[in-house]
């Protein structure tokens, strides 16, 4: 195992430390795990809380700020935070507009994010609670846990935090959250597998030569395993993918995202891929973001993201942000 | 007749036995989750022994209560809410009884397993805790002897879980795939009824 870290068991509040000397706007409670916007409460503001396990860094601390989350609760590696993190965070950035949990739809994310809701609704906070599942790969039935939530989760927390920015009240700013949801499709791949701290070894097995299309953020399989593909090939299936569930009848959003171990040589060279099938397919691409965003340790692959927009989400998309993962307009 | 003590050794034991097998259930867990199931109750469980011993709660069932916070507060994942409401209902549906019969308790793990159910949506096939669970409380009679039968359902029922496919949970997402490995959760449900078989002996 060759990892930049002192033990498995602090690497998450290690982590912390050093994010808390690089962002001086930040508030972060090392014990506590919890990451907040320095101004917090912000009067008459509505606040966002996300979280989720760690290891898909920057999401969900590297947005934390003007425009964006008012404070994200990190669990350990792939492990969703515990309902005392997310109601100490509600309970700092709560300016009395109310506070909205941004939930992955994920079973340990959703059950703490529920017990959190009953102990801060208990200290008089007015929550609502939006839950993002955008993967396409794996399909929602009786049978199944439903789909998962995972690069629309950057477009929720970029949009609904711009909302709530403008001072839009709670029931405004978790329908426009729901809404981005709604427009959003996702579809991932995986080249290799990524390595937890606590287990030293690759979460999957992917032998060289072969890629998992489908994959979720904690290297959970999807559909297939193929041999080896061009970025041309892996662009034409995974945008297929999404455009197949939600064909978009406007302009849309656009995630390239990299699982951790891509470089953006090869991710700007899927970007070309990917606008290509747009162009090819017809679709009107608004704005695109390329790069690191929702990873997965040091898995190396991508995901693709699409969000239909109509003209107030591109405005809000647009709108200023000053995170340390995601600034712009200011 | 159980008092405090049995059920503090009981969670005790529980944590010892959790920290021996970590290794074993993380790697039941990389098959078909994503690799911390042992990790997570290690660190639950530590706590909850180090609760324990700071709090000492004089009752059955304050000492079940208080170890299922105590999981709810520090393991995360899907186990944290999951052990936590196991062990946090069957503690009040003992009451405040200094000691309980072997039957009350019995019937208390039945509504904490009943509890468990319903947070996850989950029932008995779908290749989850539940498979350890409910044959084990179903086993579970009027005396400390039943502990021992409620100990072998649990095992055969996490054995079961192998040719199972999974509905709930993050194994579900693996469809098909799934099929072949034991469920993680199943199989730490089943150290927890033997511990407990064990304790009483």
């Amino acid at each position: 195992m060759r990892m930049l870290i002192n033990v498995p068991e602090t690497v998450v509040a290690d982590a912390l430390r050093g994010m808390a000397a690089a962002h001086p706007e930040l508030s972060v409670d090392v014990e506590n795990r919890v990451i907040v916007r320095r101004d917090a409460p912000v009067a008459g503001k509505v606040a966002l809380v996300s979280g989720g396990g760690s290891g898909h860094e920057p999401l969900h601390g590297g947005f934390v700020g003007p425009g964006m989350l008012s404070a994200a609760c990190p669990g350990e590696v792939f492990t969703s935070p515990v309902p005392d993190q997310m109601a100490r965070a509600a309970a700092a950035v709560d300016s009395g507009e109310g506070v909205l949990f941004i939930v992955k739809n994920y079973t340990g994310d959703v059950l703490n994010f529920d017990m959190a809701a009953e102990l801060a609704e208990d200290e008089g906070v007015r929550l609502a609670k939006v839950l993002v599942n955008d993967d396409v790969a794996v399909t929602d039935s009786l049978y199944t846990a439903g789909r998962r939530g995972t690069g629309a989760t950057l477009f929720v927390e970029k949009i609904a935090g711009a909302a709530a920015e403008e001072g839009a009240p709670l029931e405004r700013v978790e329908a426009i959250a729901r809404q981005v949801n709604q427009n959003s499709r996702s579809f991932g791949v995986a080249l290799s597998a990524g390595t937890t701290p606590a287990k030293g070894s690759p979460t999957f097995d992917l032998p060289s030569g072969e890629l998992e299309l489908g994959v979720g953020i904690h290297g959970e399989p999807g559909r297939e395993r193929r041999a080896m593909m061009t970025s041309r090939e892996i662009a034409d299936f995974s945008v297929n993918a999404v455009l197949e569930d939600l064909p978009p009848t406007g302009p849309v959003l656009v995630l390239v995202n990299g699982m951790g171990a891509t470089p953006l040589l090869e991710l700007y060279g899927f970007n070309a891929e990917v606008q290509r099938v747009l162009i090819e397919r017809g679709v009107a691409v608004a704005r695109t973001l390329v790069g690191n965003y929702v990873t997965s340790l040091d898995m190396a692959g991508c995901s693709v993201t699409l969000c239909q927009v109509d003209e107030e989400l591109l405005r809000l998309w647009d709108a200023p942000v000053q995170t340390a993962a995601l600034r712009w307009g200011r | 007749m159980l008092d405090a003590d049995f059920f503090r050794r009981w969670l005790t034991a529980a944590a010892v036995c959790v920290d021996r097998e970590a290794g074993r259930l993380t790697e039941l867990d990389s098959a078909i989750g994503d690799a911390d199931h042992g990790s997570n109750l290690q660190r639950g469980f530590a706590a909850v022994t180090a609760v324990l011993e700071k709090e000492a709660p004089q009752t059955p069932g304050a000492v079940l209560t208080l170890a299922g916070r105590q999981l709810i507060s520090t393991v995360g994942g899907a186990s944290g809410p999951l052990y936590g409401t196991l062990l946090r209902r069957t503690g009040k549906a003992l009451g405040e009884d200094a000691e309980v019969t072997p039957g009350r308790f019995a019937e208390a793990l039945r509504a904490g397993v009943a509890a468990v159910a319903q947070l996850g949506g989950a029932k008995a096939g779908d290749k989850t805790m539940l498979d350890a669970l409910e044959p084990a409380v179903a086993a579970l009679g009027d005396t400390t002897a039943s502990f021992a039968a409620a100990s072998e359902a649990a095992e055969r029922g996490a054995l079961a879980t192998v040719p199972m496919q999974a509905r709930k949970g993050r194994a579900s997402y693996l469809g098909e795939r799934s099929i072949g490995h034991q469920d993680p959760g199943a199989t730490s449900s089943a150290l927890l009824i033997t511990t407990l078989a064990e304790v009483s002996s």
